[in-house]
C-alpha cells in the first residue's frame, strides 16, 4: 500500500481519507453502541 | 446502630502486619543502600536505558491509576453528580497517596534528590515538558492534600480550619481538573521526544491525548477496584450510605469508564491511520499492540457496556481490574517494553531485583497508610459532628 506513496501529498491524501472514513464508521457505531448501553435504562424508566 | 460503622478489633501481629512489616524492613534495607551506593547498587538503570520500573510503573501507572480523585470530584462537584457522593473521599484519598508515592519513588530515581525543588527555586527551565509536568505534579499534590485536609482535620477535632477548606472545594476542584489535564497529557507529550526509540505503532503526535484520556478511564476503574477492596476489607468501618451506593457507584463509574474506553480506543485507531502503520501489524510488536488495543481496550470496553445493560455488578468488577492491568500494560509498553526496541537484546533493559524491591515497598508504605487512614478517619463513614455539612 505504502510503496504507491511517492510525495507529502499522496501521503497526507491517504491518511486523512482512511481517518475521515474511520471517523464516520465510528460515528454511526457509536450510537447503536450508546443504545446498548442506555436501551435498558430507558425501559426501566418506562415501566418506574 | 446500623447507621454507624462497627468497631472491629484487629491484632497486632495479624497476617496483614507481618507481611507488611518484613516488605518495610526489606524496603528500608534497599534504601540504605541506594543512598549509600547510588543508582548502579540497586538498580541496572544505564546511559541507553536512564528510566526503568521507577518511572514506568511507579510514576507514570501511578499518575494514571491515581486519576480517580479528580474524576470523581468533578462527577459530584462540578457536574452535580451527588448520587456518587459516597466515593469522593476514598477517591481523593486514593489520589493523595498515589501522588504521594510518586514522589516517593521519584526520590530513588533522581540521581540528586535534594535537587528536586530547583525547577521552582533555582532554575526553572520553563521550555521544558518536564518543568509542566513538575510544576503540575506538585500544584496538584498540593491541591489533593487541600481536598483531603478536611478529612484529618475532622479526625482531629479542628471545625474551625475545616470550615475554611470546605468553602474552598469548588475551587479545589475545578483547580484539579485543569491541574490533571495539563499533566497527564504532559506524561505523554514527553515522549513526543523520542520518535526513534519508541516503537512507531505506540509512537503517535496524539500520545499527549491518549494519556489524558486513558488516565479518565484509569481513575474511573481504579475508584471501582478500590472501593471493591474496601468492602471486602474494611466493610466494618462504613456507615449506611456508603454500603448502600456502592452498586450505584458501580453501575455509573462502569457506564462511564464504557465510553471513555470507546473514544479512547476510536482516536487510538485514529493514530494508527494517521501514521499509516497498518503494514506494522502483521510483525511480533503489532501482535502485541493487538493484545493490548482489542484484549484490553476494546474488550473491557463491551465488558462494561454488557455489565450495565445487565446490571451485573460482579462482570464491571472484574472488568474495572482489567482495565487497571490494562492501562499498566500501556504505560510499561511506553516507557520499557517498546522502548529502545531497535536496540540489541543484550543492551534492552530488564529491572535488577532490588528496583522491584523498592517499587513494592513503596507501594507497601502506600497501602500501609491508606490503612492506617480508612482506619481511624471518616472516609467510609460521616463524623457524628458533620452530619448535617454533606
Amino acid at each position: 500500500m505504502s510503496e504507491s506513496i511517492h510525495t507529502l501529498q499522496e501521503f497526507m491524501l491517504q491518511t486523512k481519507g482512511i481517518i475521515y472514513l474511520l471517523a464516520i464508521g465510528y460515528l454511526a457505531g457509536f450510537v447503536w453502541f450508546w443504545r446498548f448501553l442506555h436501551g435498558r435504562d430507558k425501559k426501566e424508566d418506562q415501566i418506574g | 446502630m446500623a447507621d454507624e460503622p462497627m468497631v472491629v478489633e484487629r491484632p497486632l501481629l495479624s497476617k496483614f502486619n507481618v507481611i507488611a512489616g518484613l516488605i518495610i524492613l526489606v524496603g528500608l534495607w534497599l534504601t540504605f543502600k541506594r543512598f549509600t551506593g547510588g543508582l548502579g547498587a540497586v538498580s541496572n538503570l544505564d546511559h541507553s536505558n536512564p528510566w526503568g520500573i521507577w518511572i514506568g510503573f511507579d510514576l507514570l501507572c501511578g499518575v494514571a491509576l491515581a486519576a480517580g480523585g479528580y474524576t470523581t470530584a468533578a462527577a459530584v462537584e462540578i457536574f452535580n453528580m451527588k448520587k456518587f457522593h459516597a466515593a469522593v473521599r476514598p477517591a481523593i484519598l486514593t489520589g493523595f497517596l498515589g501522588y504521594s508515592m510518586v514522589v516517593f519513588a521519584l526520590l530513588y530515581d533522581v540521581g540528586r534528590p535534594w535537587r528536586l525543588p530547583y525547577p521552582f527555586a533555582v532554575n526553572q527551565g520553563v521550555t521544558s515538558v518536564m518543568f509542566e509536568v513538575g510544576a503540575c505534579v506538585a500544584l496538584y499534590l498540593t491541591v489533593l492534600f487541600l481536598e483531603f485536609s478536611p478529612v484529618a482535620l475532622e479526625w482531629l477535632g479542628a471545625k474551625k480550619i475545616r470550615a475554611v477548606v470546605v468553602r474552598l472545594t469548588i475551587l479545589l476542584t475545578i483547580l484539579g481538573v485543569v491541574l490533571s489535564t495539563l499533566h497527564q497529557s504532559s506524561l505523554g507529550a514527553m515522549y513526543l521526544l523520542v520518535p526513534s526509540k519508541l516503537h512507531p505503532l505506540w509512537y503517535s503526535p496524539y500520545l499527549p491525548v491518549f494519556f489524558f484520556v486513558s488516565s479518565i478511564a484509569a481513575g474511573l476503574s481504579m475508584v471501582i477496584f478500590e472501593g471493591s477492596l474496601s468492602h471486602r476489607f474494611f466493610k466494618d468501618k462504613m456507615d449506611d450510605e456508603h454500603r448502600k451506593s456502592a452498586n450505584d457507584i458501580v453501575l455509573g463509574f462502569g457506564k462511564g469508564c464504557s465510553m471513555v474506553l470507546a473514544a479512547y480506543f476510536a482516536i487510538k485507531v485514529f493514530g494508527l491511520a494517521l501514521g499509516n502503520n497498518w503494514n506494522l501489524l502483521g510483525t511480533g510488536y503489532g501482535l502485541w499492540f493487538m493484545v493490548e488495543m482489542l484484549g484490553f481496550v476494546l474488550l473491557p470496553c463491551l465488558l462494561y457496556a454488557i455489565g450495565v445493560r445487565e446490571k451485573n455488578v460482579t462482570l464491571i468488577k472484574w472488568t474495572a481490574l482489567w482495565t487497571v492491568l490494562g492501562i499498566v500494560i500501556n504505560r510499561l509498553n511506553i516507557v520499557l517494553i517498546c522502548f529502545n526496541w531497535q536496540l540489541p537484546a543484550d543492551q534492552r533493559y530488564f529491572p535488577h531485583w532490588m528496583e522491584i524491591g523498592i517499587s513494592v515497598f513503596v507501594i507497601t508504605v502506600g497501602i500501609v497508610v491508606f490503612r492506617f487512614i480508612v482506619t481511624r478517619m471518616p472516609i467510609f463513614f460521616e463524623h457524628p459532628d458533620y452530619k448535617e455539612a454533606h
